[in-house]
């Protein structure tokens, strides 16, 4: 197979002259067995590439992709980016990113191990997945789904302002949906096992916590409406970060989309919050020596002791902004050309376990689970509600559990109702890290 | 789409570690779209996804690979891999022939979205931007999109069957931000259709660019949501996406089938009062949920799911259906060729009750008026779901009144069912959607009356 390398600088060279041109090429291999009752239910083999071409003619930009990396594919893919950016309007903040001396760090998130390990063990991590989730409690009543998933992933992009980079990454992970069963009652609980490479997973892990997912909501009630202090879990913290991470782009900002737009050097958060987003983190799974237009990742202050610092951007909105990138661009593919957003945010931690911070609490409720938060959050306004579940405190210690609930507030209280964050940081599977977090004063509805 | 004697090559050598079933789906999809956002046509996107996904069964394993190479040798290689993938006992050689079904196309495109000129798509853009600031100095941000796709999908399998198609969808959407002394609020509004450009013959990008400048500032003035339990009246067409997740999901047979549904082994049952009509339906000509084939070439079928408040049957794909000896209902989908099919929605819906939609308000002494649903998601295993509320109203002393901010509303799918006590007979569908499901998402259609659910719970901020 020809270098993507190659492809995408090919494809950039072709530019004309007055034209700028970026080339984004991708190639992933992937693996997905699915295991029920101890046998095979569906094995996945998949290979797919693409490319996607963006032209930026006096201001004008056009996009074209194809999901083919054939040679006369590429030609077609240009010239259709180009007849598209004649019916766009321009804008002069349209164009390359260029190179800003920055170099990007060395970040190893290619495990070799992962190409060469054997569908057999995977089909056997797989069911032992299945049998583990199904055996961690007597409760455990059926599991909805139990798989093992891989990706390695090559990726180019090049510019025909001379950028080019590339990236390489293995990722792999143990997934499970339990369902568990008492007096005729059902709860569902997810666990999950995640590495660069397979010795980094365990399917004991994953299953624990499905099984504890699932059964820790058996008998739980809907409690009556009140205000009260929460514990968010630090998968809901994580989630939370994302919205706001979201909130805090250069785009949102300009395009008058974000409750954070006229607030630099604001105090939005409690007094020691500090919020960071750095890609070059090794341990976040979304780490990335590069962004998704070549510029070098690289750690960004976004709140420091409670006050706005900045916002991410890429090299469309830093010109529209008068700054400078920060190596936010991000990629959902080839589909479409870059946008703007955070890598792997992060909140320093505090001293204290989720256990120590529970203990603080007279009356209160942990949040283990919400859902809904994407339609449930408006980022203009800040407003957000979200059907939750969890588990209530009383007296410092964890009661009965609740389910059927909302919690709401707004995000800008929330970040300046924050009482405490915990010790516990731990990377999830998203561009985001989790921490335990007490918040005063949010809304739960119930009954 | 491709040579039959290549389908059958390819079939035989998929079946050659000893499959039950093949199959070979072959899609060729092409997309545009166009934004509009800040005042500006920003960006112009087209492209095109062309393979083949080809599986393999044995037993209860299913075998899948695909393949952006529709030659000879990329299929043949796709073919080895599902088939080794699911590794049957047996072996051999098994010679396949496919003949062509004439399933009678009931989708149609007027007009094809690429004899549509570039500069025509975009200039709807500009119109719903001016119409949409035009409304009101209040309205600072408008964002308008522009979107079809024709997909032309072949399907062949072992069984000998070979059928064809070819979906054209058109979509247009837009949303305002306004601004005033609260702060700054959203609407939104979208209509997509599986048909072509002759959409726009019947939908006013201008009339529904004023329609969602006014939304946004109507929400100026909102007060907080409600929150607890009360009475919740949902307008027509603003219901669908809640009977779409709170029931629909769970009508799905392979989540039936690891009991992973509050509805497996139901069938027969009252599950929801006698007002209950739910009906799934993929020959809804034009709907977005529509199409003449499903993904695994089954004829879209018209199916009852709840008939007066009784659970009649479930959603099958070909799997499911052939576990349990019946035919499928025309309801195996995918997102495309690189993915595998399963049991999926089309349009669903709420037939019409009897009740004039005045009298379900005037008889609310109080309670939230809904009339547009947004986003939500739904546990099928417990029925507990959250949806977003993009548009509602208080409902006080059996009178529409104020606007209330975006919150959240949650209940549980069959306790609604089971808390319906008015329907009205003013049936409309809803927005256009994409129904995500283990990460694949497809386009589906929903409806509802307007209908009375007793107690659901918002989540406002308000106490």
């Amino acid at each position: 197979m020809t270098e993507l390398i190659d492809i995408a600088t090919r494809v950039a060279g072709w530019a004309n002259d007055g034209e700028d041109v970026e080339a984004f090429v991708v190639h992933e291999r992937e693996t997905e067995v699915r295991a029920y009752e101890g046998e095979i239910e569906s094995l996945t083999a998949a290979e797919s590439q693409g490319i996607g071409v963006q032209v930026v003619i006096d201001g004008r930009q056009g996009y074209a992709y194809a999901g083919t990396l054939d040679d006369s594919a590429l030609r077609e893919t240009l010239q259709e980016a180009r007849d598209n950016a004649q019916f766009t309007e321009p804008d002069e903040s349209n164009g390359l990113a260029v190179p800003d001396g920055v170099t990007p760090v060395e970040l190893d998130l290619y495990d070799e191990s992962l190409a060469s390990f054997a569908t057999d063990d995977k089909i056997a991590l797989a069911i032992e997945l299945e049998r583990a989730t199904r055996a961690a409690d007597p409760r455990i009543s059926g599991i909805e789904s139990a798989e093992y998933v891989d990706i390695l992933s090559d990726a180019a992009v090049a510019n025909s302002a001379g950028l080019s980079a590339v990236s390489r990454e293995t990722g792999c992970y143990l997934s499970a949906y339990s369902l568990a069963e008492a007096d005729g009652e059902t709860q569902t609980g997810f666990g999950f096992s995640i590495g660069r490479g397979p010795s980094e997973l365990d399917p004991a892990v994953a299953s624990a916590d499905a099984a504890e997912r699932a059964t820790r909501l058996l008998g739980a009630v809907k409690p009556p409406t009140q205000r009260l202090t929460v514990v968010l879990d630090p998968w809901v913290t994580a989630q939370m970060l994302g919205i706001i991470g979201h909130t805090l782009t250069g785009d949102a900002v300009q395009r008058g989309r974000s409750l954070f737009a006229d607030r630099l050097g604001d105090s939005v958060a409690m007094a020691d919050l500090v919020l960071v987003d750095d890609g070059t983190n090794p341990d976040a799974f979304t780490a990335s020596t590069v962004d998704g237009e070549g510029l070098a990742t690289r750690p960004i202050s976004l709140i420091k002791d409670g006050v706005l610092q900045g916002f991410l951007h890429n090299s469309y909105t830093a010109r529209r902004g008068r700054t400078v990138s920060t190596g936010s661009a991000v990629r959902g593919g080839f589909k479409s050309g870059s946008g703007v957003g955070a890598h792997a945010l992060a909140l320093r931690p505090g001293n204290q376990t989720q256990a120590e911070l529970i203990a603080g609490i007279d009356d209160g409720l942990l949040v283990q689970g919400v859902a809904g938060l994407h339609s449930g959050v408006n980022p203009v306004s800040g407003d957000f509600s979200a059907g939750a579940e969890g588990l209530r405190i009383r007296n410092g210690e964890l009661a009965e559990p609740v389910r059927e609930i909302t919690i709401a507030s707004t995000i800008q209280r929330l970040l300046l109702d924050i009482r405490a964050i915990g010790s516990d940081l731990e990377w999830l599977p998203m561009a985001a890290a989790g921490v335990s977090l007490v918040v005063d004063d949010i809304t739960m509805s119930g009954a | 789409m491709l040579d039959h004697e290549l389908i059958n090559r390819t079939l035989s050598t998929a079946l050659r570690t000893g499959g039950e079933f093949a199959e070979v789906f072959v899609e060729d999809k092409r997309s545009s779209s166009a934004m509009l956002d800040d005042g500006r046509v920003e960006e112009l996107t087209s492209g095109r996804d062309r393979g083949a996904g080809i599986r393999v069964v044995v037993g209860d394993t299913t075998g899948f690979a695909h393949t952006a190479d529709l030659s000879e040798s990329g299929l043949a290689s796709a073919a080895d891999a599902a088939a080794a993938a699911a590794r049957g006992g047996g072996g051999g050689v098994r010679e396949v022939a496919v003949s062509p079904v004439e399933t009678p196309r009931t989708n149609s495109a007027r007009i094809a979205p690429e004899d549509v000129a570039k500069a025509t798509k975009v200039e709807l853009l500009s119109l719903a931007d001016a119409a949409a600031r035009s409304e009101d100095t209040a309205i600072t941000q408008v964002s308008a999109r522009y979107g079809d796709s024709r997909r032309r999908i072949l399907v062949a399998n072992s069984d000998g069957l070979l059928a064809e198609d070819d979906q054209v969808r058109t979509l247009f959407s837009v949303s305002c931000v306004a601004t005033g002394d609260t702060g700054l609020q959203t609407g939104r509004e979208s209509t997509g259709r599986t048909i072509g450009f002759e959409l726009f013959d019947e939908a006013d990008v201008e009339e529904m660019a004023r329609t969602t400048a006014a939304r946004a500032i109507t929400k100026l003035s909102a007060r907080p949501a409600p929150s607890g339990a009360m009475p919740v009246v949902v307008g027509p067409g603003g219901g669908g996406v809640l009977f779409h997740e709170a029931c629909g999901h769970g009508l799905e047979a392979d989540l039936v089938a690891k009991a992973a549904s509050v509805f497996a082994g139901r069938v027969g049952e009252e599950v929801a009062t006698p007002l209950v009509t739910l009906v799934d339906d993929g020959t809804m000509a034009g709907e977005w949920g529509h199409f003449t084939i499903d993904d695994e070439g089954r004829p879209a079928a018209h199916n009852v799911l709840i008939k007066d408040g009784v659970l009649t049957d479930y959603m099958w794909d070909h799997l499911r259906a052939r576990n349990e000896g019946r035919p499928s209902s025309g309801n195996g989908r995918r997102q495309s060729y690189q993915h595998l099919p399963m049991v999926r929605m089309t349009n669903t819906y709420i037939e019409n009750g009897d009740d004039d939609p005045a009298d379900i308000i005037s008889s609310t002494d109080s309670g939230v008026y809904v009339a547009q649903l947004g986003g939500g998601q739904v546990n099928t295993a417990t029925g507990d779901f959250v949806f977003g509320m993009t548009e509602a109203y208080l409902i006080e002393n059996g009178q529409i009144t104020e606007p209330i901010r975006e919150g959240n509303l949650i209940g549980n799918g069959p306790e609604v069912l089971n808390r319906i006590d008015a329907l009205g007979n003013d049936f409309a569908m809803g927005h256009p959607g994409t129904c995500g499901k283990d990460g694949q998402g497809v386009p589906v259609g929903d409806g509802t009356p307007t209908l009375r659910v007793t107690s659901l719970t918002i989540g406002g901020t308000a106490a």
